[in-house]
């Protein structure tokens, strides 16, 4: 071996003259490696791939002309954004090479941003600047950031935009879900203005709960709150039978009765089932809890409870005071107060707690709570951080009980543990977190959700927009939402409302539910005889809706109370209702308005006048349109209802003068007990 | 002395290349198909066919399929396998049919929007192929503001069928308007005549008054979008002319 190496050095460092003609050949052969490189690199050899994927087409000289050769970049200061990812995706901006189903030469689909305005890794992620496909995509030592999956993208709208974007439904989802099934409660989540996002559930004070219900119940539903409630939002702890056990006998122990003497007011439940059932439509309880029906659907809206087994859970007398006044025992609750007489709570009650499941709480018997035991369950409330969510006699409310999320999505993949079988990204993290919380490691609290694939999706698109690059870019993008305000109607009429809970239903000055019609401009809308006929017997103005306005039984001096402040204080500046008469109208014009209606705007597609013959029932019925609309407001409507409403789903006509006051004079020919028929068209 | 040295160079090779493939393998390999233990005659589509979901998200409802034997009853045990263009993944791949026949799969769709064509197969007692051609559509970001939008202003005419959230207008109206997947009458319009249509209504291209114009409502982006759902979820598919 020794003899080899020497005879090899002899050869070739021998002397000077062979020593530097060897050195100047490894030198050459050295400098050329870095343009030989630079030859044979992906992106020139996808460049030339891409030549001749154009050079047969019919469109080949204008994308010849288009194409640029060598390194791309898009360079954007401001975003940090410094993308090469044009150099093999050459065919980007190409539309017309829409056949074309290889990849890098996809043309990029239809977006609301410019490539050169945003780049590429504004909303793909990767590394940018790199230039080989390994490197862009993939995380590497130097660059821990990969192309973002498909299905999660919509993410990166939401580092602008904070706003609901009708684009980007799976991050509206997400968004929805985590203040929905109140993640918000434990985990704090700050947007980059400042803002904190706030739970949308309302989990119920547990101060008054053995009032409410009994320990049985309260084991059942701490074991698996779902068994009782498919839709419950509250998650499986997977509590032990000893824990749920002491649990709900700390809970029931320490709970206080409700002020106010309940239990005296109770009237003996109706077993009047048939009569209940009509209550129950009547008082449109559907429109805000759900039941499950035979066949296993949820039928009703989702603002209360799920009433399916109600009876397993409530006390009757608890159920009684509650039906007759919920704000006696929670001030803050979104359940109107109806005013039922005491027949009506008889039946209502009666037809409420026969809504039971016998087998719930047939296997529940639990010992007697001994103090020991009571000690260990206040513990536990404690320690599973139960009044993150609930009010809790004597249990303080813990501060960051869970990780802050807000800067989640900018998590470093080297500070995760994850599990064995599981792709090592960020995404499959945070979705592995949601799906089984506590696998990750022994003695986690967080809880077990039922969430479904494409919810977890949705959760973790949301979750993937709260990143540290959110924070960092400018200002100008970013797209905030419009708090809700803290509107609260003034005086007497003020405090009605509240306790008929209108809120709920409906939004006034920016605060409120979208389930019934804006009312901001109420005043302005409708005539002061019809809406006191319709707050004391709301009768329906859209045929086709289930969800109705319920009666209230409010009496005289309340409605008056109540009209008298809608019609003043909801009044449109725009619209003044001196401008038009809600008749006096000629009969030429009312004619007019009638051939306009029917036949150049054709109303009737969405309208009903005359009953006989108009079937359309998208909006509201007109068939009293002159004894309830105002005529300013139905005149000003006709030429832009989207300004008098955002939103509204009936076109914009452009509808000139002319035309608006004839379809005005017209609806307003229509009046209640006119029985003078429309003539056929 | 020098042979020595390479002893334990060689031996890290070894291990290099031991690990490595092992590595591969464990990789590429797939979990074993299960042996079926009957075999059918004909695949037959259940339920979950002609769905639409955003690029790379899951379909709403899984695709169930049937494995029938030549009278047309059901088989269970039959291997049913599923396939689809690169970036469609299903979960499971693969399955025995149940008691009734049927193999249930959730399929997430690819990255790129259009149709793709699911491919349920299994293998009848000759070894021969049988197979179940199933159409799925994956929507692109225009395509889903278009869906949006259309489920706020168009289906509740253009949807002949009723939901209990949502009660459809269309018998209510005396010319009936075409539902979006009509593809014989929309693959006849072109995007102009279609843009002409939803922004100045019905007569603008001699039909009813009943379809009101839409133009000083929607921005000429969100027309954009809404008649690139209308192309996307056309049956039969819409093959752009130029």
């Amino acid at each position: 071996m020794k003899e080899t190496l020497k005879s090899l050095w002899q050869e070739l460092l021998g002397d000077s003259v062979r020593a530097f003609g060897v050195v100047s050949l490894v030198l050459l052969v050295s400098l050329a490696i870095a343009p030989a490189k630079n030859h044979f690199s992906e992106w020139r050899r996808y460049q030339q791939g891409y030549l001749k994927l154009i050079r047969n087409r019919s469109d080949a000289v204008t994308l010849q002309r288009h194409f640029q050769g060598g390194i791309q970049q898009i360079w954007l200061p401001d975003l940090g954004v410094v993308d090469r990812c044009t150099s093999c995706h050459v065919g980007l901006k190409e539309a017309s090479l829409n056949d074309v189903n290889v990849q890098p030469f996809r043309p990029h689909p239809a977006i609301p941003h410019k490539l050169d305005q945003f780049g590429c890794t504004m909303c793909h992620r990767g590394q940018g600047a790199a230039t080989t496909v390994a490197e862009a995509h993939n995380s590497t030592l130097a660059w821990e950031q990969p192309i973002l999956p498909t299905k999660y993208i919509e993410s990166s709208c939401g580092e602008c935009h904070h706003e609901p974007l009708a684009g980007a439904p799976r991050l509206n989802q997400g968004r929805q879900l985590l203040s929905r099934y109140g993640c918000v409660h434990c985990h704090t989540v700050k947007l980059p203005d400042g803002k904190i996002v706030k739970p949308t559930d309302d989990p119920p004070s547990l101060e008054h709960i053995a009032d409410k219900t009994t320990r049985e119940w309260i084991y059942a539903w701490l074991k698996d709150p779902q068994a009782y409630a498919s839709t419950a939002t509250m998650p499986n702890f997977k509590l032990s039978d000893d824990d749920a056990r002491d649990m709900s006998a700390f809970l029931i122990a320490n709970s206080t009765p409700a002020p106010g003497d309940t239990i005296a007011l109770s009237t003996k439940a109706s077993s009047d089932a048939a009569a209940g059932a009509s209550l129950y439509g009547e008082s449109f309880c559907a429109s805000c809890h759900a039941v499950q029906n035979a066949a296993g659907n949820m039928v009703g809206g989702d603002i209360g409870p799920e009433l399916t087994r109600i009876g397993n859970k409530v006390r009757p007398q608890w159920l009684q005071a509650w039906l007759r006044n919920p704000r006696a025992y929670d001030s803050g609750t979104s359940m109107p107060h109806y005013r039922f007489n005491d027949e009506q709570v008889a039946t209502l009650s009666g037809f409420l707690l026969a809504k039971t499941d016998s087998d719930l709480l047939a296997s529940v018997h639990l010992d007697a709570a001994t103090p020991e035991r009571i000690a260990r369950g206040k513990r536990l409330v404690s320690d599973y951080g139960c009044v993150s969510c609930h009010e809790i006699a004597g249990i303080k409310k813990p501060e960051n009980f869970a990780p802050e999320l807000s800067r989640v999505g900018s998590k470093p993949v080297t500070q995760i543990v994850f599990l064995s079988d599981m792709p090592h990204t960020l995404p499959d993290y945070i979705a592995g977190k949601i799906r089984q919380p506590r696998a990750f490691s022994s003695g986690l609290k967080m809880p077990q959700y039922s969430f479904t694939p494409a919810e977890i999706d949705s959760l973790t698109t949301a979750l993937l927009a709260l990143n540290e690059r959110s924070t960092t870019l400018p200002r100008s993008l970013n797209v905030s939402t419009t708090p809700e305000s803290n509107y609260e109607p003034a005086g007497k009429a003020g405090k009605l409302m509240t306790d008929l809970a209108c809120f709920s239903c409906h939004r006034i000055n920016g605060r409120g539910g979208d389930m019934a019609p804006d009312l901001s401009w109420e005043g302005s809308s409708v005539q002061r005889d019809w809406l006191v006929k319709f707050l004391k017997n709301p009768g329906t103005l859209r045929p086709a809706l289930i969800r109705r306005m319920p009666r209230f039984n409010l009496t005289d001096s309340e409605v008056n109370e109540l009209t008298d402040y809608l019609m003043t204080v909801y009044q449109n500046p725009a619209i003044d209702s001196d401008s038009m008469p809600l008749s006096g109208y000629s009969q030429g014009e009312v004619e007019l308005g009638k051939q306009l209606f029917y036949g150049k705007y054709s109303c009737q597609a969405c309208h009903i006048v005359d009953t006989k013959n108009d079937k359309g029932y998208i909006g509201p019925t007109l068939t009293q349109a002159g004894s309830r609309l105002a005529a300013a407001w139905t005149y000003q409507w006709l030429k832009n209802p989207q300004a008098l409403r955002p939103g509204t789903i009936e076109p914009n006509r452009a509808m000139g003068d002319e035309d608006a006051r004839a379809i005005t004079a017209f609806l307003m020919s229509q009046k209640s007990g006119d029985k003078k028929k429309v003539a056929k068209k | 002395m020098t042979r020595h040295n390479l002893g334990p160079v060689k031996f890290l090779v070894v291990l290099l290349a031991t690990s490595a493939v092992t590595s591969c393998s464990h990789k590429s390999e797939s979990a074993p198909l299960p042996k079926p233990t009957a075999f059918g005659a004909a695949i037959v589509e259940s339920t979950g066919g002609k769905q639409t979901a955003q690029t790379g998200a899951r379909l709403p409802q899984p695709l169930v399929v049937q494995v029938n034997d030549e009278q047309g009853n059901a088989v269970s045990g039959a291997l049913v396998q599923f396939a689809a263009a690169l970036g469609v993944t299903f979960d499971p791949p693969s399955g025995l049919a149940d008691s009734g026949g049927q193999v249930t799969t959730n399929i997430s769709l690819g990255e790129r929007a259009g149709h793709y064509q699911i491919i349920a197969s299994s293998y009848d007692r000759s070894h021969k192929k049988v197979e179940l051609r199933v159409e799925e559509i994956a929507l692109g970001y225009q395509q889903t503001l278009g869906r949006h939008l259309a489920d706020q202003y168009c289906e509740r005419c253009h949807n002949p069928e009723s939901t209990v959230a949502q009660v459809s207008n269309y018998d209510n109206l005396e010319v009936k308007p075409h539902p979006f997947t009509e593809g014989e009458t929309f693959n006849q319009i072109s995007d102009a005549d279609l843009t002409a249509v939803i922004s100045h209504g019905g007569p603008a291209l001699n039909k009813s008054a009943l379809m009101p114009p839409w133009g000083n409502t929607l921005s000429k982006s969100d027309i954009q979008a809404l008649i690139s759902y209308i192309r996307a979820v056309s049956d039969p598919p819409y093959v752009p002319t130029s």
